[in-house]
This record gives C-alpha cells, sequence and structure tokens, in this order.
C-alpha cells in the first residue's frame, strides 16, 4: 500500500530557472495518506498536471523528493512505481478488444494466462464492461473508454494508488455524474489511493475526502471540502471554491471594526486584533451564503444599493453595490428583495479578514 | 550525447544519402570536358563557369523566380482549398463521400501526358498561356487531392471530442479551426505545405507546355542544356545544386510544425 | 470515430471538387473520345470502337512492359516502406538534429528528375564516376549500360536514393502526431519498444502509411523522367517501363488512338490495385480483433 509524499518538491521546465516565476512548481511538502480518495483543484495552468506527472514517475523533479511508504522513488520510472494513470482523453490500444486492453499491463509483466484471465474478469465486472470483453475498444463509448483506462490500472495487483488527470472531460454531462459515483465506490471498496486533477470544484468537492487547492505553482490549501468552505487559508481558495465566490472588500481597521469609505462593519475581537497588527493590505471576505440581506434597517447593518436580483430557481442571487464594491449574496427563493436600498448584515462568524491574500492568523 | 545504435544507422543513410548530391556539387564545378575525360573524387580543376552561367544568364534565374512564383501560388491555393474540404471527409458522413474521397486521388493516377493537349487548347482559349497562375492551376490537378488526403489523414488522428468541447465554450466554427484545430494537425500541414510545394516544383511537363517566356521556369530552362556538343553537363549539375535552395527553405520553415506534436489537452 | 451526418458538409468539399473536376473530367472525356476513333490529321478521324484496345490487350510488347512495370512497383514498396518506416523511428525529436535531418531528407527530392537521371548517368559509370570507380575497384564488373541486372540495380538504386525521403516525411510526420499520453500510457503498463511499436506507433500511422504506400505505388508506376534519362529503356528493353513503352509509341508513330487507348488501360490499372491497396488498409484497422 502507498502512502505517497512529496518532501520539497521544485519543478522547473528551464534548464536554468532565474527567478521564481520560472517555476511552474513552487514548493510542494505534502503527504497523500494510504486509501484517501484526493483531489487536487486548481485553475488551468496552476501545475497540477506536472504535479501529477511528478508523482507518477513521468517527470523527475527539479528539486526535492518523492517517497513512496518513506521509501525515495524519485528517480524510478512509472513502470517500477505501483501507480496507474488515467488521462484527459482515453487512451487506448485501438487495435486491441476490451479484454486485451486490460490484460496487457499484465502480460508484460508476465503473468501467466490463467491468472491473466481472473484478473481481467474480476475487474471488468467491477467496471460493468464484461458484456463488452470481446469488442474492439476503439468502438466503444468514451466513457467506457475511459473505464477501460481505470482498469489497466486495476488489473495490476500491485497498484497502490491510481491518479487522474481530468478524466472527466470528454464525458457526457449525464453520464458524468454516473462515472464519478463508479470512482468512488471502487475507492471505498479496493482502498486505493486516487488523487484526482480537475479544475472542477463540484467535482473535487463531491468527489474528495481532502481537496488540495493549488495556485500558481503552490499549494495554498489543503482540507476537508468544509474547511475550505468554511475557512478558508488563501483569498483564491475563497474565490475560487464556492458559486458564486467569496465576497471581497477592501478594508481598513479601526478598534473593532472594519472600515470600508466609511461605512463600518463589525468583526469578532481576536479577528480585530490580528487585523491591526497584520501588514499589507487588508480585506473583508464573507461568502455569499452568509450575507443576510434586510429589506429594512437591522442591528449593525450597512446599507447598500441593489443592483440585480437573479432567480436561480431554489436560489436568488443579489448583487449589490457597498462602498463602491459589488458584492453577491446568496438568499432563499422565498425571500423579497425591494428594488433600490437594502441592508447587508456581516455576521460575525463568517466575517474573515485577509492580510496579502492570506487569511489572518 | 548518447550514441545509439540507431543513432548509428541514422548517419549512415544520410552520409549515403548525400553522396549522390556531393558527386553532383563535384560536376557542377567541373568543366564538361573535364567531367566527360577524368574520374575525380574532388574538382582538381575547380571552376565556377557553371554557376556565373546560372547567375547572369537572363533565362536561368528569371526561370528560378518564375518557378518560386506560381509554385507559391499553388502551394496556398492547394492548402486553402483542401483545409475545409478535408475536415469535411473527416468529421462528416455525407452522400457519396467515400467515392468521392477515392475519386479525388484518382486524378493523381493518369498519365500526365494525357492531359497536356486539353490543358493547352483550354489555356490558349482563355488567353492564359504563359501566366503563372496558369501553371499554379494546372498543378492543382495533382496537388489538391493530395493535400485533401494527408490532411484528412492528421484531422482524424484528433478526437472530435476537442470540436465538441470548443462548440460548448462557445467558440465560432471559424476561430475553432484557427486559433485551435490547425494548430493541433500543425505536422500535417508542415507536410502537406512541403509536398505540394516540391511536387509543383519538379514538375516538367505542363510548366514547360503552358510557358513560353514569361513564365518560364527553371525546370524548362534545365532542358534546353542539350547543345550541339550534347548534354552540358556541368551546367545542369550547378542548376540542380541551385534548385535545391528554395525547398530547403521551405522544409526548414516548417520544420518545427513537422516535429512538433499534439499535446493532450487545449491550450 | 463516429461522424456527424451532415450533407450540408458538401459545400467544404465544393470548391476542391470544381477544381478538380475541371482539371480532369474534361481532359479524360477528350481521351476517351480519342481512344474511340482513328486520327490521321486534323478534321481526319473515324470511329473504330474497341478496335484499339483490343490491339493494345493483345500486345506482347504491352504485357512485357506490363510485368516489368508490376516487378519494380512491387520492389519499390518492399524496400522503401520498411526502410522509411525506420528512418523515421530513428530521426530525432528535438533540437538542432531535427533541422537538419528534415533538410538532409528533403534535398533528393527536391531535384527536377530528369537532372536525377542525368547526374546518375555520369555517377554510375565505370570510368567517371564514384559509383561506378568504386563498384569496379571492388572486382565487380558492373556496367548497366550492358548487362540487364545492373541496370536494374541501378535503376532501383536511384529510386530507392530518390524517393524514400518522402516516406520518411510521412511517418515522421505520423509518429510526431502521436500524442504523448499515448507513450506514457505505455510506459506505466510496461510494454516494451516493439510493443510500444505495434501498438501504439504502427496503428496510429496507419493514415499516413496508407498515404505513403499509395502514392509510392502510383508514382513509381507512373515513373519515366528518371529510368528514361538513366537508361533510355535499355539495355534492349530491360528497364522500359510500361510509361516509357507509352511514350514511344505515342512519339515513334505520333498515333493519338492508340496511344490514348494504351493511357486508359494504364489508368484503369493503377485505379484498380489502388483501390484494392486502399479498401486492404482501411480493413487492416477495422478487422482487426482480439
Amino acid at each position: 500500500m502507498a502512502q505517497i509524499e512529496l518532501h520539497k518538491v521544485a519543478h522547473s521546465y528551464l534548464d536554468h530557472p532565474e527567478s521564481k516565476a520560472d517555476y511552474a512548481l513552487k514548493h510542494i511538502h505534502e503527504t497523500w495518506e494510504d486509501g484517501g480518495a484526493y483531489a487536487l483543484l486548481g485553475p488551468s495552468g496552476c501545475g497540477k498536471t506536472t504535479l501529477l506527472n511528478i508523482i507518477s514517475g513521468l517527470l523527475t523533479p527539479s528539486q526535492g523528493e518523492v517517497r513512496y511508504d518513506g521509501k525515495a522513488v524519485t528517480s524510478l520510472p512509472p513502470e517500477k512505481r505501483n501507480i496507474a494513470q488515467v488521462f484527459q482523453f482515453p487512451v487506448l490500444y485501438d487495435t486491441m478488444s476490451v479484454f486485451n486492453n486490460l490484460a496487457f499491463p499484465l502480460r508484460n509483466r508476465g503473468i501467466n494466462e490463467g491468472e491473466v484471465k481472473k484478473r481481467v474478469l474480476e475487474v471488468a465486472e467491477i467496471l460493468d464492461l464484461t458484456p463488452f470483453l470481446e469488442k474492439r475498444a476503439a468502438g466503444l463509448a468514451a466513457d467506457a473508454k475511459q473505464k477501460i483506462s481505470l482498469g489497466r490500472g486495476l488489473v495490476r495487483k500491485d497498484v497502490a494508488a491510481i491518479l487522474f488527470d481530468e478524466p472527466l472531460t470528454v464525458i457526457d454531462p449525464q453520464l458524468k455524474w454516473d462515472l464519478r459515483r463508479k470512482l468512488k465506490e471502487i475507492n471505498e471498496q479496493l482502498k486505493l489511493t486516487f488523487i484526482y486533477v480537475t479544475h472542477d470544484q463540484v467535482e473535487a468537492l463531491t468527489f474528495a475526502d481532502r481537496v488540495m487547492v493549488m495556485y500558481e505553482g503552490e499549494l495554498v490549501q489543503s482540507g476537508t471540502p468544509q474547511e475550505l468552505f468554511e475557512h478558508p487559508d488563501h483569498k483564491f481558495v475563497g474565490y475560487f471554491i464556492g458559486s458564486p465566490g467569496m465576497n471581497f472588500l477592501p478594508v481598513t481597521i479601526e478598534g473593532n471594526t472594519a472600515l470600508a469609505d466609511a461605512i463600518s462593519i463589525p468583526l469578532d475581537n481576536k479577528t480585530a486584533q490580528l487585523g491591526q497588527k497584520a501588514e499589507g493590505k487588508l480585506e473583508l471576505g464573507i461568502r455569499p451564503m452568509y450575507l443576510e440581506v434586510h429589506a429594512e434597517s437591522v442591528d449593525s447593518g450597512v446599507r447598500a444599493a441593489v443592483t440585480s436580483v437573479e432567480d436561480q430557481g431554489s436560489f436568488k442571487i443579489v448583487t449589490v453595490r457597498l462602498a463602491g464594491n459589488i458584492l453577491r449574496a446568496k438568499i432563499s427563493e422565498d425571500q423579497t428583495i425591494p428594488q433600490g436600498k437594502v441592508w447587508l448584515r456581516f455576521p460575525i462568524q463568517w466575517t474573515k479578514l485577509f492580510a496579502d491574500e492570506r487569511m489572518v492568523k | 550525447m548518447k550514441i545509439r545504435k540507431r543513432t548509428i544507422g541514422l548517419c549512415i543513410y544520410f552520409f549515403l544519402l548525400m553522396i549522390p548530391i556531393y558527386w553532383m556539387l563535384n560536376m557542377s564545378l567541373r568543366s564538361n570536358a573535364d567531367i566527360l575525360n577524368a574520374f575525380a573524387i574532388y574538382p582538381s580543376d575547380l571552376t565556377f563557369k557553371n554557376y556565373i552561367k546560372g547567375f547572369t544568364d537572363h533565362t536561368w534565374y528569371s526561370g528560378y523566380i518564375n518557378s518560386r512564383i506560381y509554385v507559391s501560388m499553388n502551394t496556398v491555393i492547394s492548402l486553402l482549398f483542401a483545409l475545409p474540404a478535408a475536415y469535411a471527409f473527416s468529421r462528416y458522413k455525407f452522400l457519396g463521400d467515400g467515392q468521392m474521397f477515392f475519386w479525388l486521388l484518382t486524378n493523381r493516377m493518369a498519365p500526365p501526358a494525357v492531359f497536356l493537349l486539353p490543358y493547352f487548347q483550354f489555356y490558349s482559349t482563355m488567353n492564359m498561356i504563359d501566366t503563372h497562375i496558369a501553371v499554379a492551376l494546372a498543378h492543382c490537378l495533382f496537388n489538391v487531392p493530395l493535400a485533401v488526403w494527408i490532411l484528412e489523414g492528421f484531422m482524424s488522428g484528433i478526437p472530435k471530442e476537442i470540436d465538441e468541447t470548443a462548440f460548448i465554450d462557445g467558440y465560432s466554427f471559424p476561430r475553432f479551426f484557427v486559433t485551435i484545430f490547425i494548430p493541433l494537425i500543425r505536422a500535417g500541414v508542415g507536410v502537406t505545405a512541403f509536398f505540394c510545394f516540391m511536387f509543383s516544383w519538379v514538375e516538367l511537363l505542363f510548366a514547360r507546355t503552358l510557358t513560353v517566356t514569361e513564365a518560364k521556369p527553371i525546370v524548362a530552362t534545365m532542358t534546353r542544356t542539350i547543345s550541339a556538343t550534347g548534354l552540358d553537363w556541368g551546367l545542369m549539375a550547378a542548376a540542380g545544386i541551385l534548385t535545391i535552395v528554395p525547398g530547403a527553405l521551405v522544409i526548414w520553415f516548417v520544420r518545427n510544425h513537422l516535429a512538433k506534436g499534439f499535446a493532450l489537452g487545449r491550450v | 470515430m463516429e461522424k456527424w451526418e451532415n450533407n450540408r458538409a458538401w459545400f467544404l468539399v465544393l470548391p476542391v471538387f470544381i477544381i478538380v473536376a475541371f482539371s480532369a473530367i474534361i481532359p479524360l472525356m477528350t481521351v476517351v473520345n480519342y481512344s474511340i476513333q482513328d486520327i490521321w490529321g486534323p478534321g481526319q478521324r473515324v470511329f473504330v470502337g474497341a478496335e484499339w484496345f483490343e490491339e493494345m490487350l493483345a500486345n506482347e510488347r504491352l504485357h512485357d512492359a506490363l510485368w516489368r512495370q508490376f516487378l519494380f512497383s512491387g520492389l519499390v514498396l518492399l524496400i522503401e516502406i520498411p526502410l522509411g518506416i525506420l528512418i523515421a523511428l530513428a530521426m530525432p525529436k528535438r533540437g538542432w538534429g531535427v533541422s537538419a535531418a528534415l533538410v538532409t531528407l528533403a534535398i533528393p527530392l527536391l531535384i527536377p528528375w530528369n537532372v536525377i537521371g542525368t547526374i546518375w548517368i555520369i555517377f554510375t559509370r565505370p570510368d567517371i564516376g564514384l559509383f561506378g570507380v568504386t563498384i569496379n575497384s571492388l572486382g565487380v564488373a558492373f556496367d548497366h549500360t550492358a548487362r540487364p541486372a545492373d541496370a536494374w540495380i541501378t535503376t532501383m538504386a536511384m529510386e530507392v536514393w530518390h524517393w524514400t525521403p518522402l516516406v520518411v516525411l510521412l511517418a515522421y510526420a505520423g509518429l510526431r502526431a502521436i500524442p504523448e499520453a499515448y507513450y506514457q500510457a505505455a510506459k506505466i503498463d510496461g510494454a516494451s519498444a516493439w510493443a510500444t511499436f505495434r501498438y501504439i506507433q504502427l496503428p496510429k500511422m496507419r493514415g499516413v502509411l496508407t498515404i505513403a504506400v499509395l502514392l509510392r505505388w502510383m508514382d513509381s508506376f507512373l515513373i519515366y523522367a528518371e529510368p528514361f534519362a538513366l537508361t533510355g529503356g535499355g539495355p534492349g528493353n530491360s528497364t522500359t517501363f510500361l510509361s516509357i513503352y507509352l511514350v514511344k509509341i505515342a512519339t515513334g508513330q505520333f498515333d493519338l488512338g492508340p496511344a490514348s487507348a494504351f493511357s486508359l488501360i494504364y489508368f484503369l490499372i493503377i485505379l484498380l490495385f489502388s483501390f484494392m491497396f486502399y479498401q486492404a488498409l482501411l480493413n487492416v484497422g477495422k478487422g482487426e480483433k482480439a
């Protein structure tokens, strides 16, 4: 079984990197525990595929070490590590049948035919591919093809971790859900470590037990979906996760309140103290879900002007202007919002403070 | 650099490939009398006479320019027509598609001499004899089918899902085609461009028949090197060396497209 | 790949259709016209129906030329295709070597074909040519103007030298177009170099190899300038390939009728075999199973 550890890993695609900007991966120091379902979440270009390829061995990092169960594997090629990888586009051996595709990794390792047949049939059963075994792999639909790719990893008894690089990209939206559910089932059933790279937060949050958010080559936060939602460590996490993302408001601190222009927003004592000591650009953050909108004046409410209300079915998005900034609030579908002026209330426990994009702690 | 067996094999092959070229170079630097009388691995009596003739004689260097003009025209026309057609063959099923695709190639199967007289008659009637565009269009006969075939092959290697994802993302067809699709098939475009250039460049029959003086290409001028004393070997060799240059430039320009493949995932 | 069904795709194909039809159909009609008539001079023609075709098909020398042609084209494919693939596999993928290799490959292709034949005449002469002198100095009495076998060897050498780069370029472009992920997956699956070639590279090159096979078949079947310049069809008739024979008839007798009939037969043979190759290569992919 595999505990995967990246020890002070950094990578640059240039031969002689000079500045921090030349590095695709800046400083990765992280452990993936055995059997977990992990997601690597981040926008295009943040380095997630690079990271995945370093874990799988398709890429050797410029700096740092990769360890499996404590043993350094940094220079080992992929076939010597106990991993399998599923790519963005179905990668199959077109000329072979489904059976032979699944059998290929085993035959290459010299496993006897009897054993091969047994394993292939087992895995085909798990993936619901048994009726297709004799068919040509190239003729199947995209989701079946991705299952075959996954299957080639599952047949190998020595596989301890499976890496996924945005595997649902070409799958029909209706089938994405089914496939995701299947992946989760397999992860729980077989207790293999799954590391799933994606730029889609819904995928990441529904699939993984722990999500690692990446931004510009760094792992900005790692935690359960709930932790990331409620306590984002970095402005990017707040913005990227949640739909719509977190609201940000540039503020200054005065006593126990945050000031945006002349408007006062209350903070809890601890946050205010940290804010007074903090350096850098200060911003207030609150998730649309927690921002309260009232038709009439409320205690510690601030006035704001409504610019639009969108009805999204089970909820509404209210866009308001406050001190020259645009904020959004997510409210229930029953609540009615007057035109023009409303009062916003920032519940203290959900109002966060960020200095230079990092949460004050 | 690791010296592997395959690199050695490759070097041997390239060495063998270059021997006749070297020989041609050798011949180009000698006089005819020298060539025909003595065997010499390298020219002992070096002369640039052949090259000087090539550069100063008006028919020679204008022939050079003429060739470049109509060949470039043809390459561009062929590519422009072939790209959408190849896309259609690759992505769509339509009435007669298989037959049409094969029919295109059949146009390369007839002996060119067959088309000579009809072409000449047609272009005469249209008063297009001795124009560059006439030759460029005539060459479309064999270059357009080739271009469609090669491009289709490369296009079919790109999964249709990429097109679909782009359209879902809101790309218009022209924008998708130019910014996403063509970069993905760049190896195919590079090789097609080179082949169109090459086949048009060396083509003799049409180029000679459809031109008189204004658009006379270098290939035609070279066949006139038969004089009273027999073939002008040295001159022909020098011309041979010189005709390599434009084509070498073309392939040098497309080398990156040829060598770069297709990276999974859209940029 | 499942294709979208849409007859409006014809609009994309229309320009190509027009330009090629215009280039091809009209002249072809002319040839068909000539092939069924006896023409002495302008305005003097008689309809003779299938007479020229019968005459051509019974022609002994045509049969000989045809067999020679099949042998030639067969050898061409047997040598050039595997050799081309091998070279393409060995070529560098990155760095300055790529440019050097590509330019070197392109050079033989760019020389006008009659020049090639001419240069090789001198090249292979036993008295003043590098090739001829070298072979003879090794003790082999080589003379392509005297012995048919030598003429064949020389012609084949010239042909392979000239045209293998075309196969290499196509195969190389095809190889470069294979996404890196396939090689990565093969590595992870523990595939050997041979398995990678057999199950990934070769199948993915099927498109370009089809083109290479068809092109070399067609072009070698039509070949004229190079062998004619080198051997003139000799010694005797030993290297008189089909198009050389056609030109001999057409220029010698200056008879448009028989020559046109011959052209059509010629065309049909190429068509038939190309179609067979095409179907075979198309179905190689479809038919393969476990």
